[in-house]
């Protein structure tokens, strides 16, 4: 059974070293402005984000019928097309590729599916060595970590570190933090694991239905390698990456690199559309899950989701926090979606980890509404008996006294009266979570409701103690 | 006219004067404002800790006591989006919901949209930094936020800035969350405040004297960790403002009630 991770508790140890968490903020708030920049010099920006959420609503409400279609279009074009219910299938349909091809090497360009059906653990247990490509991956895969964000997996590590994982691993020289060179030293690292390998592994950003071709995007071009170099080219994608035509493409790529890092468009945006001659291109087609979040009314329009990880870089959780404070592979806004789908109870405090300021809502260019998909979640989470008992009987105990005017204002007053006499330690202590970093308000002497039957109604109380306040009501 | 006051319940017990700032501008305007005394809180607290069923008796509630009014007006944008958002899911079949949303106003949206008032005979000469709530912003629209590419007019910003000698300080987020969030400030402790710091730091760096928002939630947080910090930034809630309060910079004291400024 899974164990619960709880997000407040990996999200206060990141935020202890408050210069690293300050400094991942800086990093992520910078990726933001740029995409706003680039926001902001198209005209027809709320525009796109309308198209592109319609399609997405189309597609997810055709999926079976669109993904026939892309199938027949593939499979004519020459691909092997597989079909996987969850991600131990799809491991296995990819294993059984590599072996087929008595391969034991593989490169892999970045796909956030395989790390969803952890196909890398996968693979290596069945004796073959798998290299993640993408530099930031690559990075992460030495240090034996997970990606932190999925576009950015690296956006943790800071450069310095980056130079002593290579110094480690590559063999750099120790102490040498300089982007170019460290880059340098990967490209030649990767370029020789790019001729020997036998399989190259992608993921997919858009397939299109009409032509049964697909479209991979990169800013290093590592996929265009790993696709073209080895003989065999597998691709692995989650079911809702679909679109239905050509003329769809072109507004999600617009949105896609603008909204994930600021650029106009990915540096490699590859079109692929059936196998070299000699050579084998397979699909493999993954629900795991999918087909539950697609029946839900609540949280369908979450397949809609290009992962694009603007929600990430927007949201202030996540730009404090750190995105393995979140413990699932997708983190973030949409992750906290996400995960809970897969799993309610190990995810039940990521719908939590948000103040629902709304601003995931505002930046995701397919218009998901991720906010208001977190605070359903949270009515989810509660009906099914998620929620800790001490936050239940909070929340049930605070509805009793609003149901009871009278009783309120006598708390209030209590309250109040005992904010303003009893001794610091009293009030500041473990049990006042609030007051550990914050003060309390200075309680005024009276409350509203007090002020209003003195000054507007004649008649003084003695704040709480005889109140008949909740007779005047309506 | 009938206008009904909606005093959220924190603001009910902790900030009074924020009240009775918004009381003095209502009347000021010559409306007949009623304050209904049984009113407490509109469940946004249990709602947004997903507890409906801990919230639906109290959103019934709010539908008894308000349903007379013409408007109903209260000083916070939150609270506000409460009735206006969020109660569908909890009273979503009573019949007095729809027109009652439509008759809830955060007092800014009604000051701006409903009822102008011309605040160009107040002074307030000093440096403001806005703080834009986040569900002012993005849930009721009260003014345009820098994700949308959508041109909107700033409520709250253009009743501040009428008066005179007030003056706007820019911020380098011009909308980011404090931090507060309602029980997230609690559940999420280190997150809230670390947001809840550089929230302060933005103000201090762009050299605001008085840090002004529509909700007083905000402020509260933010209060607590300037005064924590002991930093020389006063915080005001815009009602005050517009009513002619002045702030206190020493801020333990900025928000006792002070009666009889009407506009
Ligand atoms: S939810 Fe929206 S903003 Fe977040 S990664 Fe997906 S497409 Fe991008």
């Amino acid at each position: 059974m899974a164990t619960v991770s709880e997000h407040p508790e990996k999200a206060a140890a990141y935020i202890a070293d408050r210069s690293r968490s300050r400094w991942h903020d800086g990093a992520l708030w910078f990726v933001r402005s740029k995409r706003d920049r680039m926001a902001h010099s198209l005209p027809e920006w709320e525009q796109l984000r309308s198209t592109a959420s319609q399609i997405k609503a189309h597609t997810i409400a055709n999926l079976p019928e669109i993904l026939q279609q892309f199938e027949a279009n593939a499979k004519a074009r020459g691909v092997h097309v597989h079909w996987a219910a969850d991600a131990q299938e799809h491991n296995e349909i990819v294993l059984e590729i590599v072996r087929k091809q008595n391969a034991t090497r593989v490169v892999k360009s970045k796909s956030m599916l395989t790390e969803e059906c952890h196909l890398n653990p996968h693979l290596e247990a069945g004796g073959i060595e798998v290299i993640d490509t993408d530099l930031g991956e690559r990075i992460v895969q030495m240090r034996g970590e997970r990606p932190s964000h999925i576009v950015l997996p690296a956006i943790h590590i800071k450069k310095e570190e980056v130079g002593e994982t290579f110094a480690k691993y590559l063999g750099t020289e120790p102490g040498a933090s300089d982007p170019q060179y460290l880059t340098e030293a990967a490209r030649q690292h990767l370029r020789s694991k790019f001729l020997e390998a036998e399989v190259g592994i992608t993921g997919v950003n858009f397939a299109i239905a009409e032509t049964g071709g697909f479209v991979v995007c990169t800013n290093e071009g590592n996929a265009d390698l790993g696709a073209s170099l080895p003989r065999v080219h597998i691709a692995c994608m989650g079911i809702e990456k679909l679109i239905p035509r050509l003329v769809d493409l072109s507004v999600f790529v617009r949105l896609l690199a603008r909204s994930a890092t600021g650029q106009p468009i990915t540096t490699y945006t590859s079109h692929f559309h059936g196998p070299r001659p000699g050579c084998e291109l397979h699909i493999v087609l993954v629900d795991n899950g999918r087909s539950r979040i697609r029946d839900s009314d609540e949280f369908r329009s979450a397949l809609g989701c290009i992962r694009c990880g603007a929600c990430m870089n927007t949201c202030p959780v996540f730009r404090r926090s750190g995105g393995h404070s979140y413990d699932a592979v997708v983190p973030g806004p949409i992750g906290s979606v996400l995960s809970p789908a897969a799993d309610t109870k190990q995810h039940r405090s990521l719908p939590y980890a948000c103040s629902l300021c709304g601003s995931c809502t505002d930046v995701c260019p397919v218009k998901i509404p991720l906010h208001h998909q977190l605070l359903t979640w949270r009515q989810q989470i509660a009906a099914q008996g998620l929620l800790p008992v001490s936050k239940t009987a909070a929340m049930r105990a605070g509805s009793m006294l609003f149901q009871h005017p009278r009783i309120y204002a006598l708390a209030g007053a209590l309250g109040r009266r005992a904010l303003r006499w009893l001794p610091k330690s009293w009030v500041y202590n473990r049990a006042n979570p609030w007051g550990l970093d914050r003060d309390l308000p200075e309680p005024p002497a009276e409350s509203f409701r007090s002020w209003w039957q003195t000054n507007r109604q004649g008649t003084s109380v003695d704040e709480g103690m005889k109140s008949k306040e909740a007779k005047n009501g309506k | 006219m009938r206008v009904g006051l909606f005093v959220p319940c924190y603001i009910d017990q902790m900030y009074p004067d924020v009240a009775v700032a918004t009381l003095e501008l209502l009347e000021g305007a010559g409306l007949k404002v009623e304050f209904p005394a049984a009113q407490t809180c509109c469940g946004q607290p249990m709602a947004n800790t997903g507890c409906n069923d801990a919230a639906r008796p109290l959103a019934a509630r709010f539908l008894d006591l308000f349903d007379p009014f013409d408007y109903i007006v209260c000083p916070s944008g939150s609270c506000t989006s409460m009735v206006r958002n969020h109660f569908s899911d909890l009273v979503g079949n009573d019949p007095r919901l729809k027109s009652i949303q439509s008759r809830t106003f955060e007092l800014c949206e009604f000051l701006h949209d409903v009822h102008p008032i011309d605040f160009s005979g107040n002074r307030f000469p000093f440096r403001v930094g806005l703080h834009q709530s986040c569900h002012g912003l993005r849930e009721l629209r009260l003014g345009g936020d820098s994700e949308q590419m959508i041109e909107r007019p700033d409520k709250v910003r253009s009743l501040l800035a009428q008066v005179q000698g007030l003056s706007f300080v820019e911020l380098q987020r011009v909308d980011e969350c404090c931090g507060f969030g309602g029980t997230f400030a609690v559940n999420e402790r280190a997150v809230s405040v670390a947001m809840g710091e550089d929230r302060v730091q933005d103000h201090l760096d762009a050299g605001a004297e008085v840090m002004v928002a529509s909700d007083m939630s905000c402020l509260m947080h933010l209060w607590g960790l300037i005064s924590r910090q002991g930093s020389p930034l006063a915080v005001m809630h815009v009602a005050q403002v517009l009513a002619g309060r002045s702030p206190t910079v020493s801020v333990k004291n900025s928000i006792k009630p002070k009666t009889g400024n009407a506009v």
